[in-house]
């Protein structure tokens, strides 16, 4: 990271793990439970989120000495619903199949709290450069666990990666499945999900005890 | 800074302000890409149109449309006829694939309308296909989708679509493996009564081998979406019925 400071390769570089929206912040749940059942779908979920924080953070940090306090959040949400919209409505236009894949994702992002957290966490407080970074940060941070949690479900959910039969094909008893193995089908479902993330946090705070909250 | 943006003037005037440029945004951008946008959803109609009756560049186990680029030039070239049944009348018009299938059911919801039934006739390898529109309601939204039939009513291919069923689970009925189950099928059931598909669940014929069983597989953990495409072959499907008797008296 020669291009950036010390100060500002932390923004990005932190939330990938010591401060991981998701595992430490635990921001972003409901997004990571519902659309991980496929690894593409949280690829491109990352992805999206990826551009509407990195500009939006932007957007937000901009406007932030103009805009009225008592109606910030409101303001945030109307940037946020702005900004998806309009990523939508140029997909259809220019890539109609991707945006047949995303569907209802794209119109997800708008709930998605990670954002709303960003904008009034970090964007309202710091100029346009450091708040892209944040954002940048965060959306990889969350995007990181989203794709781990998507490898796992898909792997042993449907026994596919991408889409590709990877263990075999469980109606003709091939590969794996010819020595009894079975799809996990309720991997499909949100509970798996959240047990994933778990097993994810459990990981990383058995690895760095500066994680652990004192009681 | 110099301007106060705790006072309630400021407020209302920013909120006023914001929602006139987002608007204005958002109208600009929407009606900009309008033309765009209609055009490739009246490709992709021909494209599931062209991919129910068996045209497509499916590989192996993909799923994959004719190409959008010439899907234009390829619908001509197949669908023979374009009909539009209403009640007794049935006429040709060539933009009959156009016709919105949602407006036609609120419409017909009062009992003087006739529903217009679109139906494209289409020919492959010296075989007639019929294929048909259907349109339903899945777990969270919309669910349609084309069906092709030879003149007996059996199918021939099929073709869903969904407007945000789950990942995994409902959104699979357009993947291959559900469709193609469909392929065979009669809609008939031995009684000569129409009957409609059935996706059913315990079905003891996951590699669907039989075919005169009015059943297909479901997708485990997709009741709802499943029994909503039972619902919408059976539905949409028996309004042809008499257009079909029709053609095999004829």
């Amino acid at each position: 990271m020669g291009l950036l400071s010390k100060k500002d390769s932390k923004l990005i570089l932190d939330p990938l793990a010591d401060n991981n929206p998701i595992t430490i912040q635990v921001l972003g749940i409901c997004s990571a439970l519902a659309i991980t059942a496929q690894l593409k779908a949280s690829i491109v979920m990352a992805v999206s989120v990826l551009f509407v924080l990195g500009l939006g953070n932007v957007v937000i940090s901009l406007m932030r000495n103009i805009i009225p306090s008592k109606i910030r959040i409101i303001v945030q949400l109307v940037v946020v619903a702005a900004l998806v919209i309009v990523v939508d409505q140029v997909l259809k236009a220019y890539a109609y199949s991707l945006s047949k894949e995303l569907s209802v994702f794209i119109g997800l992002i708008i709930t998605n709290c990670i954002i709303m957290g960003r904008f009034e966490a970090f964007a309202l407080g710091n100029g346009p450069w450091r708040s892209f970074l944040d954002g940048i940060g965060n959306a990889l941070g969350y995007g990181v666990i989203l794709i781990i949690v998507g490898f796992f479900r898909e792997l042993l959910g449907s026994g596919t990666l991408l889409g590709f039969p990877v263990l075999g094909d469980p109606i003709e008893k091939t590969g794996l499945y010819s020595i009894g193995y079975e799809n996990n089908g309720f991997m499909l479902l949100s509970p798996m999900a959240l047990i994933v993330v778990g097993i994810i946090i459990w990981v990383q705070r058995s690895r760095n005890s500066a994680l652990i909250e004192e009681n | 800074m110099a301007i106060n943006t705790d006072k309630n003037s400021y407020t209302i005037l920013f909120s006023i302000l914001m929602v006139i440029v987002v608007g204005a945004l958002l109208a600009f951008v929407a009606q900009g890409l309008k033309p765009t946008i209609s055009e490739n959803q009246r490709i992709e109609i021909q494209q599931n149109i062209l991919y129910a009756m068996g045209v497509n560049d499916n590989v192996d186990g993909s799923r994959e449309f004719i190409a959008a680029e010439k899907a234009g030039q390829v619908f001509s070239e197949y669908i023979k006829k374009q009909l539009v049944i209403q009640g007794d009348q049935v006429t040709e018009n060539d933009n009959a694939y156009l016709i919105d299938l949602k407006k036609e059911k609120n419409l017909a919801k009062d009992p003087s309308y006739t529903r217009r039934l679109p139906l494209f006739v289409g020919e492959k390898d010296g075989q007639t296909y019929y294929v048909a529109p259907v349109r339903g309601k899945g777990l969270w939204d919309a669910i349609w989708g084309y069906v092709a039939l030879d003149k007996d009513m059996v199918v021939q291919g099929v073709f869903f679509d969904h407007k945000g069923e789950t990942p995994g689970l409902g959104a699979n009925i357009k993947e291959r493996f559900f469709m193609d189950d469909f392929s065979g099928e009669k809609l008939f059931n031995d009684g000569g009564n129409f009957e409609g598909i059935t996706v059913a669940k315990g079905n003891a014929d996951p590699k669907n081998d039989n075919k005169d069983d009015n059943e297909v597989d479901a997708i485990a953990g997709a009741t709802i979406t499943g029994d909503g495409v039972t619902a919408m072959l059976k539905g949409d499907l028996r309004l042809y019925v008499p257009y079909f008797k029709n053609l095999n008296n004829n």
